[in-house]
């Protein structure tokens, strides 16, 4: 087993923001360590001197001539906005307490 | 009528509407009925857009009483994915975050179907955010299978594959991350398609993992895959990743459909053990149809495929929970718990358990593990070489054979409910299709007969090198109009 215990999948879930119920982490710190135990396997390959594929197609840069062109109008951004005062997304508050 | 306009495949009905001896609208109105009838059962569409879809339809009427000259599929109807952004029609992704989200843009690939003329019947069903081989990780409840509605339709893309099984539209479309669009059709005996990585756009697709996510054509023919793929394939230059070439002419492959002299490769590690009896059987009558067609059959080795799955659930969810990340409750979608106390990290983090479902949850938390300090390189820098190995395994097969073939999926239609505690067994089911997608390269799955033990389809998918998607259509209509003479009739004459 790759050994992930139930205090660093709450740890993975605060960096991922994920606000998980006791239930929820009891669950998935099962799952996940299943699951990490079975791709592990990737180790395998360790010691093959491989290069590292991060695209499957080989592409150059891509450029595009810089013209402008139009975009969203405020109003079509803000259309969808959770809430919103005048023509601002309206947020929680981003400071904590101290 | 109806009832055969149900049944013609797109390729007959472009005909009919060409020759005038149908209108678009009676079309349109034929599948809204369809729909009407038989989805409260399937649940194979998130919604419908009867208006949008007649008022296309009645465009194509008129201008084709005019006289003008309109695009090959103009009129035919064809069903979007909700993974797709489209103008009035809202798209969750399957996802309870997005719930009533209406875009703001068209995803290219909608905006050529626009282009065309082809009425947009609805968006259809998927797991969320395309995580998933079963269509039940949707937050709005799982597609059925139309050959048993106790079963799954497949996934992510289960409710394409089930609209088009049930005869509620000729045409569709699917994204395909690690098997999306193949094993669907597999499993619900349609044609899926899946374009080698940047042949299609992927802008406004809901982004799953970017360097595995391609858009593609779902028919219930190859042709009928063809001809769509003709219309969506292309450079954008919207996005980046996109290839600049120009788009083969897949039609034309389709109507050669001969296999003499074309070597093809049976993948030895994709045959034998663990997969279902029934599957094997079909499988091996379609090599002999091969055999028997002029084909040269040989069998490769490709062993680094052993490795793929362990990759792919590495990059998958890497690439898914940044990409994720972006569903942070301030611009759009749900927002949870903003009572004016809670600081903004408190309501992401509450808004996205609600929002987001386990198997969502599951990936985020694999990823942002395999990509944290001190795991990434024994994670995602291995699964990265793995990606390597897997694409040279390909480019050694491809120098003995044209094209590579295997079962699509290791077994027919599960049970629903019978993998969904299990992630582990649920990944096992595209252990055949996921190989494709790390390399990048194209591949088609089409039905090949019913496995004997279940009644159930059986899919063989054809996989051809990198830019070569041609030869999927060439190889896979060929196997077609042969196992059709077999049978002495179509495989979609089975379906109800």
């Amino acid at each position: 087993m790759s050994g992930i215990t139930r205090d660093e999948v709450a740890h993975l879930a605060k960096l991922a923001r994920l606000d998980l119920t006791d239930d929820e982490l009891d669950r998935y710190s099962a799952q996940i360590d299943q699951i990490l135990d079975a791709v592990a396997k990737v180790a395998e390959v360790a010691d093959k001197d491989v290069a590292a594929t991060s695209h499957p197609v080989v592409m150059e840069n891509v450029f595009r001539d810089d013209v402008v062109t139009p975009g969203l109008s405020a109003q079509e951004a803000l259309a969808m906005a959770p809430a919103r005062e005048g023509d601002r997304f309206r947020v929680p508050r981003i400071l904590d307490e101290e | 009528m109806s009832a055969d306009v149900l049944r013609m495949s797109a390729a007959s009905l472009a005909a009919a509407l060409a020759g005038k001896q149908i209108t678009a609208e009676e079309v349109t109105r034929v599948f809204l009925e369809r729909i009407r009838d038989v989805d409260p059962q399937i649940h194979a569409f998130l919604r419908i857009d009867e208006e949008g879809a007649l008022a296309t339809a009645r465009e194509v009427d008129r201008r084709r009483d005019g006289g003008e000259n309109l695009p090959r599929l103009a009129g035919v109807p064809v069903a979007v994915k909700d993974v797709m952004t489209t103008v009035g029609m809202p798209t969750t992704v399957g996802s309870a975050i997005l719930d009533g989200w209406e875009p703001p843009y068209d995803a290219t690939i909608v905006a050529k179907l626009r282009d065309n003329l082809m009425p947009i019947l609805g968006k259809t069903n998927m797991d969320e955010f395309a995580m998933g081989s079963s269509t039940e990780h949707s937050a709005y409840g799982p597609t059925r299978n139309p050959w048993d509605t106790d079963r799954i339709p497949g996934g992510s893309g289960g409710g394409s594959a089930a609209a088009l099984a049930a005869l509620e539209v000729p045409l569709a479309l699917g994204t395909d991350t690690g098997g999306s669009i193949r094993q669907p059709a597999a499993v619900t005996g349609t044609v899926g398609v899946k374009p080698t990585y940047g042949s299609v756009s992927r802008y406004g697709l809901v982004a799953l993992a970017s360097s595995l996510d391609q858009a593609g054509p779902c028919a219930r023919t190859v042709m009928d895959a063809a001809m769509l793929h003709e219309v969506i394939a292309g450079h954008d230059p919207r996005d980046s990743t996109s290839l600049p070439d120009p788009v083969p002419d897949f039609v034309g492959a389709a109507r050669r459909a001969d296999v003499g002299g074309v070597r093809i490769g049976i993948i030895s590690e994709l045959t034998g053990d663990g997969y279902q009896a029934g599957v094997m059987q079909r499988f091996t009558e379609a090599v002999e149809t091969y055999r028997g067609l002029g084909a040269d059959i040989v069998e490769v080795s490709c062993p680094n495929f052993s490795y793929a799955l362990a990759a792919y659930y590495l990059i998958l969810p890497s690439e898914a929970s940044s990409n994720l990340a972006k569903f942070d409750a301030m611009r759009y979608g749900l927002r949870v718990g903003d009572d004016g106390i809670a600081t903004v990290e408190q309501v992401m983090a509450r808004t996205r358990d609600a929002g987001f479902g386990a198997e969502v949850k599951r990936r985020i938390m694999l990823g942002t593990y395999a990509l944290s300090s001190g795991y990434y390189d024994e994670y995602y820098g291995q699964a990265q070489k793995v990606r390597t190995l897997v694409q040279q395994d390909f480019d050694a097969a491809f120098e003995q054979c044209d094209v590579l073939i295997s079962p699509t999926c290791p077994t027919t239609a599960f049970r629903l409910g019978e993998k969904l505690e299990d992630p582990l067994a649920m990944y096992l089911n595209d252990i055949a299709t996921i190989p494709v997608n790390l390399a990048g390269n194209a591949a088609l799955s089409l039905p090949v007969g019913l496995a004997p033990e279940d009644g159930l389809p059986v899919g063989l998918q054809i996989i051809a090198p990198h830019r070569q998607d041609q030869r999927l259509y060439n190889a896979g209509a060929a196997l077609e109009a042969a196992l059709e003479d077999q049978w002495d009739r179509p495989f979609i004459e089975g379906l109800q």
